[in-house]
Protein backbone atom coordinates (compact mmCIF):
# COMPACT_ATOMS: atom_id res chain seq x y z
CA UNK A 1 0.00 0.00 0.00
CA UNK A 2 2.75 2.28 0.91
CA UNK A 3 4.36 1.86 -2.42
CA UNK A 4 1.33 2.17 -4.10
CA UNK A 5 0.60 5.78 -2.36
CA UNK A 6 4.34 6.46 -2.57
CA UNK A 7 3.87 9.08 -5.70
CA UNK A 8 1.63 11.21 -3.64
CA UNK A 9 3.93 12.45 -1.27
CA UNK A 10 5.76 14.56 -4.44
CA UNK A 11 4.42 17.78 -4.94
CA UNK A 12 5.25 17.24 -8.33
CA UNK A 13 3.33 14.04 -8.98
CA UNK A 14 0.45 15.69 -7.23
CA UNK A 15 0.97 18.61 -9.43
CA UNK A 16 1.54 16.07 -12.65
CA UNK A 17 -1.39 13.53 -12.02
CA UNK A 18 -3.79 16.64 -11.92
CA UNK A 19 -2.73 18.15 -15.25
CA UNK A 20 -2.67 14.79 -16.64
CA UNK A 21 -6.11 13.72 -16.13
CA UNK A 22 -7.14 17.36 -16.97
CA UNK A 23 -5.61 17.20 -20.51
CA UNK A 24 -6.40 13.83 -21.25
CA UNK A 25 -10.20 15.12 -20.37
CA UNK A 26 -9.51 18.14 -22.53
CA UNK A 27 -8.19 16.21 -25.61
CA UNK A 28 -10.82 14.21 -25.33
CA UNK A 29 -13.18 17.26 -25.46
CA UNK A 30 -11.62 18.76 -28.25
CA UNK A 31 -10.69 15.76 -30.35
CA UNK A 32 -14.43 14.89 -30.70
CA UNK A 33 -14.48 17.79 -33.33
CA UNK A 34 -11.08 16.81 -34.64
CA UNK A 35 -12.36 13.34 -35.13
CA UNK A 36 -15.55 13.84 -36.70
CA UNK A 37 -14.22 17.04 -39.12
CA UNK A 38 -11.52 14.83 -40.28
CA UNK A 39 -9.37 17.06 -38.80
CA UNK A 40 -6.44 14.86 -37.26
CA UNK A 41 -3.68 15.64 -38.82
CA UNK A 42 -4.61 19.41 -38.34
CA UNK A 43 -3.73 18.84 -34.93
CA UNK A 44 -0.58 16.81 -35.15
CA UNK A 45 0.69 19.69 -37.36
CA UNK A 46 -0.07 22.67 -34.63
CA UNK A 47 1.71 20.52 -32.14
CA UNK A 48 4.87 20.76 -34.25
CA UNK A 49 4.39 24.31 -34.79
CA UNK A 50 4.25 24.94 -31.50
CA UNK A 51 7.55 23.20 -31.23
CA UNK A 52 9.00 25.43 -32.59
CA UNK A 53 7.83 28.41 -30.67
CA UNK A 54 8.53 26.10 -27.26
CA UNK A 55 12.06 25.81 -28.51
CA UNK A 56 12.33 29.88 -29.32
CA UNK A 57 10.86 30.51 -25.77
CA UNK A 58 13.64 28.61 -24.42
CA UNK A 59 16.36 29.87 -25.85
CA UNK A 60 15.23 33.46 -25.64
CA UNK A 61 13.87 32.89 -22.13
CA UNK A 62 10.44 34.27 -22.75
CA UNK A 63 7.40 32.62 -20.86
CA UNK A 64 6.49 29.24 -22.80
CA UNK A 65 3.02 30.10 -22.95
CA UNK A 66 3.50 32.98 -24.84
CA UNK A 67 5.80 32.48 -26.98
CA UNK A 68 4.57 29.10 -27.85
CA UNK A 69 0.89 30.58 -28.04
CA UNK A 70 1.94 33.67 -30.51
CA UNK A 71 3.93 30.77 -32.63
CA UNK A 72 0.91 28.69 -32.72
CA UNK A 73 -1.69 30.82 -33.72
CA UNK A 74 1.00 32.55 -36.48
CA UNK A 75 1.38 29.38 -38.03
CA UNK A 76 -2.14 28.71 -37.77
CA UNK A 77 -2.89 32.14 -39.42
CA UNK A 78 -0.13 31.24 -42.10
CA UNK A 79 -1.94 27.80 -43.05
CA UNK A 80 -5.00 29.99 -43.73
CA UNK A 81 -3.57 32.00 -45.81
CA UNK A 82 -1.37 30.19 -47.65
CA UNK A 83 -4.51 27.37 -48.16
CA UNK A 84 -6.88 30.56 -49.10
CA UNK A 85 -4.74 31.60 -52.21
CA UNK A 86 -5.63 28.33 -53.05
CA UNK A 87 -2.39 27.63 -55.26
CA UNK A 88 -1.53 24.22 -52.80
CA UNK A 89 -4.03 21.99 -51.00
CA UNK A 90 -4.19 22.38 -47.16
CA UNK A 91 -2.62 19.41 -46.40
CA UNK A 92 0.83 20.20 -48.68
CA UNK A 93 0.33 23.81 -46.25
CA UNK A 94 0.24 22.17 -43.14
CA UNK A 95 3.04 19.44 -44.22
CA UNK A 96 5.59 22.51 -45.03
CA UNK A 97 4.78 24.93 -42.83
CA UNK A 98 4.56 23.07 -39.56
CA UNK A 99 7.60 21.02 -40.49
CA UNK A 100 9.17 23.40 -40.95
CA UNK A 101 8.54 25.15 -37.88
CA UNK A 102 9.38 21.97 -36.30
CA UNK A 103 12.41 21.40 -38.04
CA UNK A 104 13.78 25.40 -36.97
CA UNK A 105 12.58 24.42 -33.30
CA UNK A 106 15.09 21.23 -33.81
CA UNK A 107 17.63 23.33 -35.16
CA UNK A 108 17.65 26.34 -32.35
CA UNK A 109 17.45 23.21 -29.23
CA UNK A 110 20.32 21.97 -31.16
CA UNK A 111 22.69 25.26 -31.79
CA UNK A 112 21.91 25.98 -27.82
CA UNK A 113 23.15 23.01 -25.90
CA UNK A 114 21.48 24.82 -22.52
CA UNK A 115 18.02 23.63 -23.71
CA UNK A 116 18.66 20.50 -24.97
CA UNK A 117 17.33 19.11 -22.13
CA UNK A 118 14.41 21.22 -22.33
CA UNK A 119 13.79 19.00 -26.11
CA UNK A 120 13.10 15.53 -24.94
CA UNK A 121 10.42 16.73 -22.08
CA UNK A 122 8.81 19.36 -25.24
CA UNK A 123 8.48 16.00 -27.49
CA UNK A 124 7.49 13.32 -24.75
CA UNK A 125 5.86 15.62 -22.18
CA UNK A 126 7.64 15.78 -18.41
CA UNK A 127 5.96 15.53 -14.96
CA UNK A 128 9.06 17.04 -13.33
CA UNK A 129 8.35 20.30 -15.87
CA UNK A 130 4.84 20.43 -14.06
CA UNK A 131 4.41 23.53 -11.83
CA UNK A 132 1.45 24.44 -9.60
CA UNK A 133 0.99 27.30 -12.22
CA UNK A 134 0.73 24.79 -15.07
CA UNK A 135 -2.33 23.26 -12.82
CA UNK A 136 -3.98 26.26 -12.90
CA UNK A 137 -3.38 26.67 -17.01
CA UNK A 138 -4.49 23.48 -17.75
CA UNK A 139 -7.49 24.14 -15.39
CA UNK A 140 -8.47 27.13 -17.00
CA UNK A 141 -8.42 26.18 -20.49
CA UNK A 142 -10.51 22.93 -19.20
CA UNK A 143 -13.04 24.89 -17.84
CA UNK A 144 -12.80 27.90 -21.12
CA UNK A 145 -13.27 24.83 -23.46
CA UNK A 146 -16.32 23.22 -21.70
CA UNK A 147 -17.68 26.41 -21.63
CA UNK A 148 -17.32 27.02 -25.17
CA UNK A 149 -18.28 23.65 -25.81
CA UNK A 150 -21.56 24.29 -23.64
CA UNK A 151 -22.81 27.35 -24.87
CA UNK A 152 -21.49 26.86 -28.81
CA UNK A 153 -22.94 23.13 -28.36
CA UNK A 154 -25.63 23.50 -31.56
CA UNK A 155 -23.39 25.63 -33.22
CA UNK A 156 -20.65 23.33 -33.59
CA UNK A 157 -22.42 20.59 -33.88
CA UNK A 158 -24.21 21.73 -37.05
CA UNK A 159 -20.89 22.57 -38.28
CA UNK A 160 -19.31 20.07 -37.55
CA UNK A 161 -21.80 17.88 -39.04
CA UNK A 162 -23.23 20.37 -42.57
CA UNK A 163 -21.28 23.22 -42.96
CA UNK A 164 -23.05 24.29 -45.59
CA UNK A 165 -26.43 24.17 -44.63
CA UNK A 166 -25.13 25.48 -41.32
CA UNK A 167 -23.99 28.35 -43.15
CA UNK A 168 -27.82 29.13 -44.78
CA UNK A 169 -29.38 28.22 -41.67
CA UNK A 170 -28.22 31.71 -40.30
CA UNK A 171 -25.11 30.01 -38.32
CA UNK A 172 -21.83 32.02 -38.63
CA UNK A 173 -19.69 28.91 -39.38
CA UNK A 174 -16.50 31.01 -40.14
CA UNK A 175 -16.54 32.30 -36.72
CA UNK A 176 -17.44 28.77 -35.29
CA UNK A 177 -14.41 27.36 -37.21
CA UNK A 178 -12.24 30.08 -36.16
CA UNK A 179 -13.70 29.39 -32.29
CA UNK A 180 -12.76 25.78 -32.57
CA UNK A 181 -9.47 26.61 -33.88
CA UNK A 182 -8.50 28.75 -31.26
CA UNK A 183 -9.91 26.31 -28.41
CA UNK A 184 -7.71 23.76 -30.53
CA UNK A 185 -3.94 25.12 -30.48
CA UNK A 186 -4.43 26.58 -26.63
CA UNK A 187 -5.31 22.94 -25.56
CA UNK A 188 -2.25 21.64 -27.37
CA UNK A 189 -0.32 24.84 -25.66
CA UNK A 190 -1.52 23.91 -22.35
CA UNK A 191 -1.35 19.78 -22.50
CA UNK A 192 2.41 20.02 -23.90
CA UNK A 193 4.26 19.98 -21.05
CA UNK A 194 2.57 16.67 -19.87
CA UNK A 195 1.79 14.81 -23.37
CA UNK A 196 4.73 16.08 -25.23
CA UNK A 197 4.34 17.38 -28.99
CA UNK A 198 4.79 14.22 -30.46
CA UNK A 199 2.04 12.44 -29.13
CA UNK A 200 -0.60 14.88 -28.51
CA UNK A 201 -2.44 14.14 -32.16
CA UNK A 202 -2.94 10.47 -30.38
CA UNK A 203 -4.43 11.87 -27.10
CA UNK A 204 -7.10 14.12 -29.70
CA UNK A 205 -7.71 10.92 -31.47
CA UNK A 206 -7.54 7.70 -28.90
CA UNK A 207 -10.57 8.98 -26.75
CA UNK A 208 -12.74 9.98 -29.59
CA UNK A 209 -12.50 6.92 -31.70
CA UNK A 210 -13.40 4.87 -28.79
CA UNK A 211 -16.27 6.90 -27.76
CA UNK A 212 -17.60 6.32 -30.77
CA UNK A 213 -16.96 2.79 -31.36
CA UNK A 214 -18.87 2.65 -27.58
CA UNK A 215 -22.11 4.66 -29.14
CA UNK A 216 -24.20 6.51 -32.15
CA UNK A 217 -25.22 9.45 -30.05
CA UNK A 218 -22.91 12.71 -30.10
CA UNK A 219 -23.56 14.27 -26.63
CA UNK A 220 -23.02 10.56 -24.89
CA UNK A 221 -19.57 10.47 -27.26
CA UNK A 222 -18.31 14.06 -25.98
CA UNK A 223 -18.86 12.72 -22.36
CA UNK A 224 -17.38 9.32 -23.31
CA UNK A 225 -14.41 10.92 -24.86
CA UNK A 226 -13.52 13.34 -21.62
CA UNK A 227 -13.78 10.12 -19.63
CA UNK A 228 -11.80 7.99 -21.37
CA UNK A 229 -9.00 10.63 -22.11
CA UNK A 230 -9.43 12.05 -18.43
CA UNK A 231 -8.92 8.31 -17.58
CA UNK A 232 -5.53 7.69 -19.69
CA UNK A 233 -4.08 10.76 -17.99
CA UNK A 234 -4.91 9.72 -14.78
CA UNK A 235 -3.36 6.10 -14.82
CA UNK A 236 -1.00 6.98 -17.68
CA UNK A 237 0.55 9.50 -15.15
CA UNK A 238 0.60 6.64 -12.55
CA UNK A 239 2.24 4.40 -14.50
CA UNK A 240 4.44 6.35 -15.20
CA UNK A 241 6.20 7.02 -12.38
CA UNK A 242 6.46 3.91 -11.12
CA UNK A 243 7.47 2.10 -14.49
CA UNK A 244 10.10 5.64 -14.68
CA UNK A 245 9.57 6.52 -18.48
CA UNK A 246 8.08 9.06 -20.31
CA UNK A 247 4.80 10.59 -18.75
CA UNK A 248 3.06 11.61 -22.26
CA UNK A 249 4.41 7.94 -23.97
CA UNK A 250 2.95 5.96 -20.89
CA UNK A 251 -0.46 7.85 -21.51
CA UNK A 252 -0.71 7.28 -25.41
CA UNK A 253 -0.09 3.49 -24.38
CA UNK A 254 -2.90 3.40 -22.08
CA UNK A 255 -4.90 5.18 -24.43
CA UNK A 256 -3.99 2.93 -27.29
CA UNK A 257 -4.85 -0.51 -25.03
CA UNK A 258 -8.10 1.33 -24.07
CA UNK A 259 -8.48 1.65 -27.74
CA UNK A 260 -7.78 -2.30 -28.23
CA UNK A 261 -10.06 -3.40 -25.11
CA UNK A 262 -13.19 -1.24 -27.18
CA UNK A 263 -12.49 -2.76 -30.36
CA UNK A 264 -12.62 -6.18 -29.05
CA UNK A 265 -15.33 -5.25 -27.15
CA UNK A 266 -17.42 -4.09 -30.09
CA UNK A 267 -15.38 -5.62 -33.04
CA UNK A 268 -16.18 -4.73 -36.46
CA UNK A 269 -19.21 -2.84 -35.66
CA UNK A 270 -17.58 -0.65 -33.14
CA UNK A 271 -15.00 -0.06 -36.10
CA UNK A 272 -17.42 0.67 -38.58
CA UNK A 273 -18.89 3.80 -36.55
CA UNK A 274 -15.69 5.07 -35.93
CA UNK A 275 -14.82 5.35 -39.28
CA UNK A 276 -15.61 8.62 -40.56
CA UNK A 277 -15.59 7.18 -44.20
CA UNK A 278 -16.94 3.66 -44.02
CA UNK A 279 -20.19 5.25 -45.12
CA UNK A 280 -23.28 3.03 -45.04
CA UNK A 281 -24.74 1.79 -47.68
CA UNK A 282 -28.67 2.67 -47.54
CA UNK A 283 -31.35 0.09 -46.92
CA UNK A 284 -33.28 0.37 -50.11
CA UNK A 285 -37.33 0.45 -49.30
CA UNK A 286 -39.43 -2.48 -50.68
CA UNK B 1 -49.34 39.25 -59.11
CA UNK B 2 -47.14 38.56 -56.23
CA UNK B 3 -43.86 39.98 -55.97
CA UNK B 4 -40.72 37.30 -57.07
CA UNK B 5 -39.43 35.66 -53.89
CA UNK B 6 -36.00 35.45 -55.85
CA UNK B 7 -35.22 37.65 -59.25
CA UNK B 8 -31.88 36.76 -60.90
CA UNK B 9 -31.41 38.85 -63.24
CA UNK B 10 -28.22 38.55 -66.06
CA UNK B 11 -26.44 36.76 -63.21
CA UNK B 12 -22.98 35.27 -64.18
CA UNK B 13 -21.10 32.95 -61.08
CA UNK B 14 -17.96 32.01 -61.78
CA UNK B 15 -15.29 30.01 -59.38
CA UNK B 16 -11.67 31.39 -60.44
CA UNK B 17 -12.21 33.18 -62.81
CA UNK B 18 -14.24 30.30 -65.01
CA UNK B 19 -17.47 31.09 -65.34
CA UNK B 20 -19.90 28.36 -64.72
CA UNK B 21 -23.41 30.19 -64.79
CA UNK B 22 -23.91 33.08 -67.40
CA UNK B 23 -25.99 35.83 -67.87
CA UNK B 24 -28.59 33.96 -66.37
CA UNK B 25 -32.44 35.36 -66.22
CA UNK B 26 -35.15 33.55 -63.61
CA UNK B 27 -37.54 34.24 -61.08
CA UNK B 28 -39.27 32.53 -58.64
CA UNK B 29 -42.28 32.93 -57.33
CA UNK B 30 -44.53 31.84 -54.48
CA UNK B 31 -46.49 28.77 -54.96
CA UNK B 32 -43.65 28.01 -58.11
CA UNK B 33 -43.04 24.49 -58.18
CA UNK B 34 -39.39 24.45 -60.58
CA UNK B 35 -37.10 21.91 -61.81
CA UNK B 36 -33.56 23.06 -62.75
CA UNK B 37 -31.72 19.93 -65.84
CA UNK B 38 -28.62 19.88 -67.37
CA UNK B 39 -25.75 17.87 -67.42
CA UNK B 40 -23.03 17.02 -64.96
CA UNK B 41 -21.17 20.62 -64.37
CA UNK B 42 -23.71 22.64 -66.05
CA UNK B 43 -24.64 24.63 -63.18
CA UNK B 44 -27.22 23.32 -61.27
CA UNK B 45 -25.81 23.40 -57.95
CA UNK B 46 -23.91 26.98 -58.54
CA UNK B 47 -27.41 28.62 -59.43
CA UNK B 48 -29.07 26.66 -56.15
CA UNK B 49 -25.84 28.33 -53.65
CA UNK B 50 -26.67 31.83 -56.24
CA UNK B 51 -30.11 31.94 -54.90
CA UNK B 52 -28.62 30.64 -51.16
CA UNK B 53 -26.63 34.04 -51.76
CA UNK B 54 -23.46 31.03 -50.50
CA UNK B 55 -22.22 32.01 -54.25
CA UNK B 56 -22.20 35.58 -55.10
CA UNK B 57 -22.47 36.36 -58.54
CA UNK B 58 -19.82 38.49 -60.46
CA UNK B 59 -22.27 39.94 -62.43
CA UNK B 60 -25.57 40.77 -62.70
CA UNK B 61 -27.71 40.16 -59.71
CA UNK B 62 -29.54 38.13 -57.10
CA UNK B 63 -32.37 39.73 -55.50
CA UNK B 64 -34.39 37.82 -52.63
CA UNK B 65 -37.59 39.44 -51.33
CA UNK B 66 -36.74 41.10 -47.52
CA UNK B 67 -36.82 38.70 -44.85
CA UNK B 68 -37.16 35.07 -47.44
CA UNK B 69 -36.82 32.39 -45.40
CA UNK B 70 -35.46 29.61 -47.37
CA UNK B 71 -35.05 25.54 -46.75
CA UNK B 72 -32.42 23.83 -48.18
CA UNK B 73 -32.06 20.12 -48.80
CA UNK B 74 -28.28 19.09 -49.65
CA UNK B 75 -27.08 16.43 -52.29
CA UNK B 76 -27.34 13.38 -49.46
CA UNK B 77 -24.09 12.16 -50.95
CA UNK B 78 -22.24 15.16 -49.30
CA UNK B 79 -23.53 14.27 -45.57
CA UNK B 80 -21.79 12.01 -43.50
CA UNK B 81 -24.15 9.06 -42.53
CA UNK B 82 -21.78 7.80 -39.83
CA UNK B 83 -22.20 10.65 -38.14
CA UNK B 84 -23.35 9.95 -34.73
CA UNK B 85 -26.87 11.95 -34.57
CA UNK B 86 -30.41 10.62 -34.22
CA UNK B 87 -33.14 11.96 -36.73
CA UNK B 88 -34.45 14.46 -33.99
CA UNK B 89 -30.95 15.53 -33.36
CA UNK B 90 -30.61 16.05 -37.00
CA UNK B 91 -33.68 17.87 -37.47
CA UNK B 92 -33.20 19.95 -34.51
CA UNK B 93 -29.88 21.30 -36.00
CA UNK B 94 -32.12 23.74 -38.09
CA UNK B 95 -33.56 25.68 -34.30
CA UNK B 96 -29.21 26.65 -34.15
CA UNK B 97 -29.51 30.49 -34.58
CA UNK B 98 -30.10 32.42 -31.66
CA UNK B 99 -29.69 29.57 -29.32
CA UNK B 100 -27.04 29.19 -25.96
CA UNK B 101 -28.85 26.06 -24.27
CA UNK B 102 -27.47 22.34 -25.54
CA UNK B 103 -30.21 20.89 -25.29
CA UNK B 104 -33.98 21.25 -26.60
CA UNK B 105 -36.88 22.90 -25.27
CA UNK B 106 -40.38 21.01 -24.36
CA UNK B 107 -41.73 23.64 -27.26
CA UNK B 108 -38.76 22.70 -29.70
CA UNK B 109 -38.66 18.90 -29.06
CA UNK B 110 -42.93 19.43 -29.89
CA UNK B 111 -42.05 21.00 -33.31
CA UNK B 112 -39.88 18.20 -34.25
CA UNK B 113 -42.58 15.86 -33.57
CA UNK B 114 -45.14 17.87 -35.13
CA UNK B 115 -42.76 18.13 -38.29
CA UNK B 116 -41.68 14.47 -38.19
CA UNK B 117 -45.58 13.68 -38.05
CA UNK B 118 -46.10 15.72 -41.37
CA UNK B 119 -43.82 14.10 -43.54
CA UNK B 120 -44.67 10.56 -42.31
CA UNK B 121 -41.57 9.86 -40.23
CA UNK B 122 -42.35 9.74 -36.65
CA UNK B 123 -41.68 7.02 -35.55
CA UNK B 124 -37.67 7.07 -36.52
CA UNK B 125 -37.03 10.17 -34.09
CA UNK B 126 -34.78 8.01 -32.06
CA UNK B 127 -32.79 6.19 -34.95
CA UNK B 128 -29.50 6.89 -36.04
CA UNK B 129 -28.94 8.28 -39.80
CA UNK B 130 -26.76 4.76 -40.53
CA UNK B 131 -29.91 3.16 -39.90
CA UNK B 132 -31.88 4.83 -42.69
CA UNK B 133 -32.93 4.19 -46.18
CA UNK B 134 -31.97 6.54 -48.97
CA UNK B 135 -35.87 8.01 -49.11
CA UNK B 136 -35.69 8.23 -45.27
CA UNK B 137 -32.63 10.71 -44.75
CA UNK B 138 -34.03 12.74 -47.84
CA UNK B 139 -37.13 13.12 -45.69
CA UNK B 140 -35.21 13.69 -42.73
CA UNK B 141 -33.23 16.74 -44.43
CA UNK B 142 -36.89 18.09 -45.80
CA UNK B 143 -38.44 18.06 -42.16
CA UNK B 144 -34.76 20.19 -41.01
CA UNK B 145 -35.56 22.58 -43.92
CA UNK B 146 -39.02 22.93 -43.31
CA UNK B 147 -39.05 23.23 -39.41
CA UNK B 148 -37.46 26.48 -40.31
CA UNK B 149 -40.88 27.10 -41.90
CA UNK B 150 -39.93 28.67 -45.44
CA UNK B 151 -40.94 30.27 -48.19
CA UNK B 152 -39.31 28.57 -50.68
CA UNK B 153 -37.50 25.24 -50.37
CA UNK B 154 -34.12 24.11 -52.49
CA UNK B 155 -32.92 20.99 -53.35
CA UNK B 156 -30.01 19.86 -54.70
CA UNK B 157 -30.56 16.39 -56.39
CA UNK B 158 -33.13 15.16 -54.15
CA UNK B 159 -33.97 11.73 -56.02
CA UNK B 160 -30.39 10.96 -56.95
CA UNK B 161 -29.22 7.22 -55.96
CA UNK B 162 -33.13 6.20 -54.94
CA UNK B 163 -35.43 3.69 -55.82
CA UNK B 164 -38.32 4.16 -58.13
CA UNK B 165 -40.61 3.80 -55.21
CA UNK B 166 -38.39 6.30 -53.19
CA UNK B 167 -38.47 8.44 -56.04
CA UNK B 168 -42.10 8.42 -56.79
CA UNK B 169 -42.50 9.04 -52.68
CA UNK B 170 -40.27 12.19 -53.13
CA UNK B 171 -42.00 13.57 -55.27
CA UNK B 172 -45.14 13.00 -54.25
CA UNK B 173 -43.94 14.85 -50.75
CA UNK B 174 -42.93 17.93 -52.69
CA UNK B 175 -46.30 17.73 -54.59
CA UNK B 176 -48.02 17.95 -51.03
CA UNK B 177 -45.80 20.76 -49.86
CA UNK B 178 -46.30 22.74 -52.88
CA UNK B 179 -50.23 22.41 -52.89
CA UNK B 180 -49.43 23.74 -49.53
CA UNK B 181 -48.33 27.00 -50.60
CA UNK B 182 -44.79 26.22 -49.94
CA UNK B 183 -42.45 27.38 -53.32
CA UNK B 184 -39.86 24.44 -54.24
CA UNK B 185 -37.08 24.49 -56.73
CA UNK B 186 -34.42 21.36 -57.31
CA UNK B 187 -32.40 20.28 -59.63
CA UNK B 188 -32.46 17.13 -61.21
CA UNK B 189 -30.68 14.81 -63.87
CA UNK B 190 -33.68 12.21 -64.40
CA UNK B 191 -35.76 13.98 -66.58
CA UNK B 192 -38.65 11.25 -67.53
CA UNK B 193 -38.64 10.19 -63.72
CA UNK B 194 -38.66 13.92 -62.18
CA UNK B 195 -38.29 17.00 -64.61
CA UNK B 196 -41.48 15.55 -67.00
CA UNK B 197 -43.76 15.92 -64.01
CA UNK B 198 -42.36 19.23 -63.24
CA UNK B 199 -44.95 22.35 -63.49
CA UNK B 200 -42.07 24.14 -65.03
CA UNK B 201 -38.49 23.51 -66.15
CA UNK B 202 -35.28 25.20 -66.54
CA UNK B 203 -33.15 23.89 -68.77
CA UNK B 204 -29.50 24.81 -68.02
CA UNK B 205 -26.17 24.46 -69.71
CA UNK B 206 -23.97 27.09 -68.11
CA UNK B 207 -26.37 29.63 -69.92
CA UNK B 208 -30.34 28.84 -69.74
CA UNK B 209 -31.01 27.40 -72.78
CA UNK B 210 -34.69 27.21 -71.95
CA UNK B 211 -37.46 27.67 -69.72
CA UNK B 212 -41.33 26.97 -69.58
CA UNK B 213 -43.55 23.91 -69.08
CA UNK B 214 -42.23 20.36 -70.18
CA UNK B 215 -43.74 20.17 -73.37
CA UNK B 216 -42.60 23.10 -74.28
CA UNK B 217 -39.25 22.83 -73.31
CA UNK B 218 -38.32 19.00 -73.93
CA UNK B 219 -37.62 18.76 -76.95
CA UNK B 220 -35.14 17.82 -79.04
CA UNK B 221 -33.63 21.13 -80.34
CA UNK B 222 -32.94 22.27 -76.52
CA UNK B 223 -32.46 18.54 -75.37
CA UNK B 224 -29.30 18.78 -77.78
CA UNK B 225 -28.50 22.65 -76.89
CA UNK B 226 -28.34 21.55 -73.48
CA UNK B 227 -26.83 18.15 -73.21
CA UNK B 228 -24.99 18.33 -76.27
CA UNK B 229 -26.57 14.78 -77.29
CA UNK B 230 -29.10 14.00 -79.59
CA UNK B 231 -32.87 13.04 -77.93
CA UNK B 232 -36.00 12.01 -78.95
CA UNK B 233 -38.81 12.88 -77.32
CA UNK B 234 -42.01 10.51 -77.53
CA UNK B 235 -45.23 11.27 -76.23
CA UNK B 236 -47.00 8.71 -73.51
CA UNK B 237 -49.94 9.22 -71.73
CA UNK B 238 -50.40 13.06 -72.51
CA UNK B 239 -46.69 13.31 -71.04
CA UNK B 240 -42.87 13.39 -72.91
CA UNK B 241 -40.98 10.91 -73.02
CA UNK B 242 -37.21 11.67 -73.43
CA UNK B 243 -34.98 9.16 -75.58
CA UNK B 244 -31.36 8.99 -75.43
CA UNK B 245 -30.37 8.43 -79.07
CA UNK B 246 -26.60 8.02 -78.79
CA UNK B 247 -26.20 4.78 -81.14
CA UNK B 248 -22.71 4.78 -79.89
CA UNK B 249 -22.68 3.85 -76.53
CA UNK B 250 -25.41 0.95 -77.59
CA UNK B 251 -23.07 -0.35 -80.30
CA UNK B 252 -19.97 -0.31 -77.24
CA UNK B 253 -22.43 -1.98 -75.19
CA UNK B 254 -23.28 -4.84 -77.34
CA UNK B 255 -19.60 -5.64 -79.03
CA UNK B 256 -19.03 -5.63 -74.86
CA UNK B 257 -21.79 -8.38 -74.42
CA UNK B 258 -20.96 -10.02 -77.99
CA UNK B 259 -17.13 -10.56 -76.89
CA UNK B 260 -17.73 -11.57 -73.24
Amino acid sequence: METLLEPFQFAFFRHGIVVATLAGGLCGLVGVYVVLRGMSYIGHGLSHAIFGGAAASAVVNVNFYLGAGIWGLASALMIGRVTRRRVIGSDAAIGVITTASFALGLVLFGSFGAARKSVDAVLFGSILGVTAGDVWVVLAVSLGAAAIVFFRYRALLFTTFDPEVADVSGVNTARTDALLMLVLAVSILATMKVIGVVLIAAMLVIPPVSARMLTNSFARMLWLSVVIGAACGLVGMYLSYHLDVSSGATIVLVGAVVFGLTFAMNGPRGLGRADRHTVAAPVMEP
Amino acid sequence: MSEPLVRIERATCAYGGVPVVVNADLEFSPGDFTGIVGPSGSGKTTLLRAVLGTVHPVAGTVRRLRGLAVGYVPQLETVDWNFPVTVSEAVLMARTKGRVLPWAGPAERREVVVVLERLGIAELGRRHLRELSGGQLQRVFIARALLRQPQLLLLDEPTSGVDVRTRHDVLHLLADLNAEGLAVVLTTHDLNGIAAHLPHLVCLNTEVIGEGAPADVLTPEILQRTYGAPMEVLQHGGMPVVVDRSEPNDNVIRLRRGTA
